[in-house]
């Protein structure tokens, strides 16, 4: 079992000992910014405890899907597959929405419909498909600044998102939030945060929450949340203080680190003491896994392991994602910092084509049924950027909606009644 | 705060006095009843113990809550009453179980993180104003949060400069925030009980010299359904030459105050605000319309303060009811000295100083040591 729960301690040189042969994994050496380019053997690879049986499943490749390779496939098509058809077709759908969306928003900015920050996630939809595609609606995300797809993923609709990126009042906020603010209690997306680590303590107290409905409510509770973040939050401290603290608890979180090397302009390499991430979560007491985030099958069953230890009970793990994003940090970014080779290596395993890929060389779906699912997409991205379009923009009455959920926290007016109750209230005057 | 400046001293000399210690406040004239007494301390732990067993997802989030019984014991009891599902005891990370707690108030929950000090408060500071009290507007009213940040706010006695600064006009300028600041055990009570229930997230100020002392308290007060409403300020104390507003500790001293200044003829009102966010305009105004004086009175920093927002808000609606301009009394513009007698004179007093013996040349005029001037009638 890949993800035993247990508590002990973990021995530097048993996790040397429990690692793959794999040599390109190199916990040992100094790491050069090769190591990460390139590495498309990376394979499962789990630091943790010092128990034999784990050591013995250290070494066993629990992923099996090599996406470029052929060979597996030969050998018994049906069983050795790990996706069906529905499930295939899904993944790429969701794939080609994050993307085509994302593509729409540059447009959009450029001609002026959207303005202020706006963070895409080109490239890096491999992860958000991976994982939230196993989720349920109950089940929690809690995102950064780059959540466009988190929130498409997780069941926002993309008019819904749309329009809010253009500050219209049809938006999943109303237009009060923006590109960086995505929140949704129907689909529970808890948003959408602008300052880096600020996301991981809300996980971690939605997943805190899960527990007490189990524990102290005895509900029966098992849902889990997902915090997204990148390789620059793991300096921050607020994400150990949540490394600490959810492993203390065992709470249903999932730690997914989207490693695309890059804050801004600041190369990970050269913001880290130790720039491999996975190997934070041992220190913690949880497992931290090390995955392609360029493949979604391979995010995909680490996603399904983690999640499923999770709901269990068992725990917190940590996720490291080696993943890119093709475009700048934000639209605004110049994007001058980065190697053109790195990005053209990264180009050549874009996600989207490699399940797209897969799917064919194995036969799950058909080269039409592909393109019909593009051509439906545009059409969905299509619509929803005419539907942004047309929608009103917000009324001034909404300027003061909303800052309390209790509105007389506004207080009382001078004529001795509550403010809120007052017809001229929401008049967009600021007098309060 | 009596003390006048010797060289203002218009026709009544007011005498000097000196503080005296531990002395009852004259909270007694606004109870018609009972001779029971409770401390702050014992309110606020009634009010979480209610509050606690009428809905069970209420919890108590903090440093040293459980097992401790609360770093000013504000906590007994409830670890044994309720378990550690409910009084959890977290590690020194103001940052992270703050974020919990709101994570944990988006998803259903209703926290009450304790802070051992307001200061530490800092260290969370980004998740009190980013991610609880933006998160309703944000959201455009989708998630609501439903959280109390609770601790002891302003100075003590002795703990320096890290561990003195009064929070209530940072925290007051925040849309989004409730800001409250009760003063004796009944607004403890009720402003904690009316904190937790409220659907968004409230900055609970209370003070930690205040939590040994006890007030009167009526039976209305002691029922567990009472709760104060959040804005409304109190008058404490009627009167007609100069109103007086004050919050938290400082309004014991405004009691003491107009207690002295009535001996000399002088009616003072004394307004307890409660709530610093929102702030009671009308009742304020109401009373400057009356008296046609102002002079605000807090223990934080002068330069926008609490008092500075009261004299913006009495200039802007009652300019001409106004027969003086109005005085700001505030603790001294430095951070808070060790030394017991600099301490003393960085914040306000009871006892005048006699100041025109220490020169102070880089303050300001105005925000010399602290003492009530200007009762020119």
């Amino acid at each position: 079992m890949a993800f035993s729960a247990t508590t002990k301690i973990i021995q530097p040189m048993y996790i040397n000992s429990a690692r793959s042969p794999d040599k390109s994994d190199s916990c040992n050496k100094i790491l050069s910014p090769s190591s990460f380019l390139g590495s498309n053997n990376k394979l499962f690879s789990i630091s943790k405890t010092i128990s034999p049986l784990s050591r013995r499943s250290a070494t066993v490749v629990a992923v099996s899907s090599d996406v470029v390779k052929k060979k597996k496939v030969e050998s018994n098509p049906a069983s050795n597959l790990l996706i069906t058809k529905e499930e295939g077709l899904e993944l790429y759908e969701d794939m080609i929405l994050g993307r085509a969306f994302e593509d729409m928003c540059a447009q959009m900015y450029y001609r002026g419909k959207m303005f202020g920050f706006v963070h895409l996630y080109n490239g890096q939809e491999a992860v958000s498909t991976g994982f939230i595609k196993l989720l349920g609606n109950r089940d929690c995300v809690v995102s950064t600044y780059r959540d466009h797809v988190h929130a498409l993923s997780k069941g926002v609709p993309a008019r819904a998102v749309m329009s809010e990126l253009f500050g219209k009042a049809t938006g999943c906020c109303r237009g009060q939030g923006g590109s960086m603010h995505m929140f949704s209690k129907e689909h529970n997306v808890l948003g959408g945060f602008a300052f880096i680590g600020e996301g991981i303590p809300v996980a971690t107290g939605a997943a805190f929450t899960s527990k007490y409905r189990r524990e102290a409510l005895k509900e029966d509770c098992d849902d889990v949340t997902l915090a997204f973040f990148g390789d620059g939050t793991c300096n921050n401290g607020q994400f150990f203080e949540c490394l600490n603290m959810a492993a203390l608890w065992k709470l249903p979180i999932v730690f997914v680190v989207e490693n695309n090397l890059w804050a801004i302009g600041m190369s990970h390499l050269r913001a880290t003491s130790d720039p491999q991430i996975w190997k934070k979560g041992p220190a913690f007491g949880m497992p931290g896994v090390h995955v392609d985030g360029m493949d979604v099958l391979k995010v995909r069953e680490v996603a399904k392991e983690a999640i499923t230890r999770a709901r269990r009970g068992e725990g917190p793990t940590l996720v490291e994602c080696e993943t890119y994003r093709f475009r700048g940090h934000s639209l605004a970014d110049p994007d001058e910092l980065r190697d053109p080779a790195e990005k053209a290596h990264y180009a050549t395993r874009d996600p989207i084509t490699a399940l797209k890929k897969y799917l064919m060389e194995n036969s799950l779906a058909s080269e039409a049924e592909l393109t019909a699912i593009e051509k439906k997409i545009e059409e969905v991205v299509e619509e929803a950027v005419e539907f942004a379009d047309k929608s009103p923009v917000p009324a001034r009455s909404q300027l003061l909606e909303n800052v309390f959920a209790d509105p007389r926290g506004f207080g009382i007016g001078p004529d001795g009644k509550y403010r809120c109750e007052d017809p001229k209230f929401t008049e967009g005057t600021a007098q309060v | 705060m009596l003390g006048v400046i010797r060289q203002r001293v218009t026709c009544r000399g007011i005498p000097t006095l000196t503080l005296e210690q531990g002395m009852r406040v004259v909270a007694s004239r606004t109870f018609s009843s009972s001779a029971k007494e409770i401390t702050v301390r014992e309110a606020l732990n009634s009010a979480l113990d209610e509050e606690m067993s009428a809905d069970p997802r209420v919890f108590l989030m903090g440093e040293e809550v459980g097992e401790y019984q609360g770093a000013y014991k504000i906590s007994k009891g409830l670890l044994e009453k309720y378990g550690p599902d409910r009084v959890v005891d977290t590690p020194i990370t103001e940052a992270g179980f703050t974020g919990i707690g709101v994570g944990a108030a988006y998803y259903g929950l209703k926290p009450v993180i304790e802070f051992m000090t307001f200061n530490f408060s800092m260290q969370a500071i980004d998740h009190i104003i980013n991610s609880a009290a933006k998160s309703n507007y944000m959201s455009a009213g989708q998630i609501s949060v439903p959280i109390v940040f609770r601790g002891p706010n302003g100075a003590a006695a002795g703990v320096g400069a890290q561990h003195s600064q009064c929070y209530a006009a940072w925290y007051g300028s925040i849309p989004g925030l409730k800001v409250l600041a009760p003063y004796s055990s009944e607004d403890a009570r009720g402003l904690l009980k009316a904190a937790i229930r409220d659907p968004d997230p409230v900055v609970f100020l209370e003070n930690e010299l205040l939590y040994g002392e006890s007030f009167p308290i009526s039976a209305e007060t002691l029922d567990s359904s009472f709760s104060l409403p959040i804005g409304k300020a109190k008058i404490e104390r009627e009167g007609k030459d100069v109103t007086i507003t004050a919050f938290s500790k400082m309004v014991g001293y405004a009691l003491q105050a107009a207690g002295i200044l009535a001996k000399e003829g002088i009616s003072a009102e004394v307004i307890n605000l409660r709530s610093i966010r929102p702030l009671d305009r009308s009742t304020i105004n109401a009373s400057v319309r009356k008296t046609n004086r102002l002079v605000t009175v807090e223990e934080g920093f002068p330069q926008h303060g609490v008092g500075a927002e009261i004299c913006a808000s009495v200039l802007e609606d009652s300019f001409e009811y106004l027969d003086a301009p109005v005085e700001r009394i505030a603790g001294a513009d430095v951070p808070m000295p060790y030394a017991a007698n600099l301490e003393r004179m960085a914040v306000p007093q009871q006892r005048g100083l006699a100041t025109d013996q220490v020169h102070w040349p880089q303050l300001p005029k105005r925000y010399k040591e602290l003492k009530l001037t200007k009762i020119n009638l």
